[in-house]
């Protein structure tokens, strides 16, 4: 893999019963990038970040991740976690019986074993993590409520902000803002930006002018496949992409 | 923080009414089946302290279940194995204690002796000594759960068909003491003991011996609530609750969720195994009839009438069920069968939360009934949106004691 990227994907195709949701896909995202992925419905884009986190398991080809060159393909879910990737959700996947700050306290890079969390303590260090992290999400307010009484935009901020506070280096999210309103889809651009500061991130969402807002570098995927890549005009401008996806727009 | 501070009162209003707890059953119920004389209306005669020990036994039992049902959503409709397995162990030592004082003057139990074995089984041999037959009570318990949930949970099988092989688990241990007679007592189960560390369980001794049995369950039962208490107050007991809440996220939050899983389902059986053991010498009797689905169904039944994913509900639960399912049976024999019927659809219908959640449901009655009165016959939008922040409010309320 490039020292430059952060992930690298080959060939990877995802069989399901026979249906090829991938088809020899191969991707790669550079540290520091915020990717932009999107595409028609059942592209997919979804099966993806899937495939990336663990939740599916490739029929064939690989997934390398990180400066070590660590092959996740095969890895279970959350020692890819482990391994420095975070997942958001498409639809808000949040534990609604804790409180805000339980729910990053829980996502917290600490020793995650039986024994350890049996006996851990909440140190000053977490706390000042755990704030930094409300503070980022905008809902230090709302920190000691129950999360499951958030409205849905700001369920969707709590699960962002459960993913930031994991620390991963690649932050995969799908459909941020799917739901929300203009406002909160607003906040939530500034959010994904400000999180790029820090991590790489990879956006799928099917919000044009959302993407617009935060593309760099746009992926667009269909059927299985990379039809394109390149900046949002580029893209826009590319005849496939018009034909089998953005023209249907006009 | 004000939360800090709401959390201080919260404590302090629990040591209270745990303090008194313990003091009435530790205190005020022993006085009262000691001092009041053999007619006095307020005596608690030694026939009801045992009955309540066994409540108690039970209770314990209840704890556990709800640490895998009520905070990590692991439905078991088998604890009975446990309980049976912890109960036969120690039964199994209370009978080698029997020796050659019994009926046929063997070593051997009366029933092996009488199904033709001239020798102890391996797997009675150990329970000779109290320090394999004590651990044992709960390590076998324990090691059957843990080998059983590596097998389940390593393969995510979970919800209804994680439920319906503990059931199948239930009914082949059932199957196979009743199908070994003479290793295991059969159907009879395991019953006749004469003594329990040197305290007689029978003759004009006995009432002695279950008032300390009584004490026992009781000081055990304490203990296993703080143990409960401890286990859901730390992180661990958060991480169960979110496995509780969507599994998944827990798995993509860093969690090896097979492993909590595994866990505490073993703390469940341990439990159990524990209330079995107490069971055994108050009772005097453990049976298949104590261990296979029926009974494992109506452990749940306690802990759904009580209140799961509450501390106290279960307690609450297996003493009231029992003592109604008691009452019921010895007061209208033929019919208490409804009885115990109508109070199982009453929760389902009417509370869910459990027993515990009544003084709540009230609460929110009396809110929506206040609401109502204020928005007066306005549109139903309002009583609607009233009826939404009242549940919202009450939502933070659900406080997991």
């Amino acid at each position: 893999m490039r020292k430059e990227s952060i992930i690298y994907m080959e060939g990877v195709t995802v069989s399901f019963d026979g249906f090829l949701a991938l088809k020899e896909l191969s991707f790669y995202m550079d540290y520091g990038e915020l990717r932009s992925m999107i595409g028609p419905n059942g592209a997919g884009k979804s099966t993806m970040l899937d495939v990336i986190c663990g939740k599916t398991r490739a029929t064939k080809g690989r997934v390398i991740f990180g400066k070590n060159d660590v092959n996740i393909t095969k890895m279970p879910e959350h020692d890819i976690v482990k391994v420095g990737v975070g997942r958001k959700f498409q639809n808000p996947s949040i534990f609604s019986n804790l409180s805000v700050f339980e729910n990053f306290e829980l996502s917290l890079r600490k020793s995650r074993g039986i024994f350890p969390t049996l006996f851990a303590k909440t140190t000053s260090k977490d706390r000042e993590k755990i704030y930094s992290v409300l503070e980022t999400v905008g809902l230090t307010e709302k920190a000691h409520g129950k999360a499951g009484s958030l409205s849905h935009g700001e369920k969707q901020w709590v699960e962002i902000g459960m993913v930031i506070a994991q620390d991963p280096e690649l932050v995969l999210l799908d459909e941020p803002v799917a739901g929300m309103s203009t406002q909160e889809t607003e906040r939530t651009a500034e959010l994904i930006l400000s999180i790029n500061k820090k991590h790489s991130v990879l956006v799928i969402d099917h919000d044009m002018d959302f993407i617009r807002n935060i593309a760099q570098k746009v992926t667009v995927l269909h059927d299985g496949t990379v039809l394109c890549e390149g900046t949002m005009d580029e893209v826009q401008k590319d005849e496939r992409v018009i034909e089998k996806y953005l023209g249907r727009e006009e | 923080m004000s939360n800090i501070g709401h959390e201080k009162k919260r404590n302090t209003k629990e040591w209270i009414i745990a303090g008194s707890v313990l003091f009435v059953f530790l205190i005020i119920i022993p006085l009262l089946s000691t001092l009041p004389g053999e007619d006095s209306w307020c005596r608690i005669s030694s026939f009801r302290l045992n009955l309540l020990g066994k409540f108690c036994c039970f209770a314990i039992l209840a704890l556990g279940l709800n640490l895998a049902w009520g905070y990590t959503g692991i439905l078991s409709l088998g604890q009975g194995v446990y309980f049976g397995l912890g109960g036969y162990c120690m039964a199994m030592y209370l009978m080698l204690k029997v020796g050659a004082s019994g009926h046929y003057g063997s070593v051997l139990p009366d029933f092996m002796v009488w199904n033709g074995l001239t020798e102890l089984p391996w797997f009675w041999k150990p329970m000779n000594y109290a320090w394999v037959a004590i651990p044992c009570v709960v390590i076998v318990p324990m090691a059957l759960a843990g080998g059983f949930g590596y097998m389940l949970f390593r393969s995510r099988v979970r919800g209804v068909y994680f439920a319906i092989v503990t059931q199948a688990l239930a009914l082949v241990l059932a199957i196979t003491l009743v199908g070994n007679q003479p290793l295991t007592g059969g159907t009879n189960g395991l019953n006749d003991f004469r003594a329990i560390f040197g305290l007689p369980l029978r003759g004009p001794d006995l009432p002695r011996t279950e008032f300390i049995l009584y004490i026992a369950t009781i000081v055990i039962l304490f203990g296993a609530y703080m143990l409960c208490r401890w286990i859901t107050r730390s992180k661990l007991g958060k991480v169960l609750v979110a496995i509780r809440d969507d599994e998944n996220r827990v798995r993509f939050s860093g969690y090896d969720v097979a492993n909590f899983k595994i866990f505490i389902f073993m703390v469940a059986a341990g439990l159990a195994g524990l209330a079995g053991a107490l069971f055994v010498p108050q009772v005097g009797i453990i049976a298949p009839a104590n261990v296979g689905i029926v009974p494992s169904i109506e452990m749940t039944l306690w802990v759904a009438v009580g209140g799961r994913g509450t501390l106290v509900g279960p307690v609450i639960g297996a003493l009231l069920v029992n003592a109604a399912k008691s009452g019921f049976s010895e007061s209208f024999p033929t019919i208490w069968l409804y009885f115990l019927g109508a109070l199982f659809l009453g929760v389902v219908v009417v509370f869910p939360k459990g027993v515990i959640d009544i003084p709540n449901m009230i609460k929110r009655a009396c809110r929506k009934k206040s609401k109502r009165a204020e928005v007066g016959v306005g549109s139903v939008g309002d009583v609607e949106k009233s009826n939404e922040l009242s549940d919202k409010t009450s939502a933070e309320e659900t406080n997991v004691t």
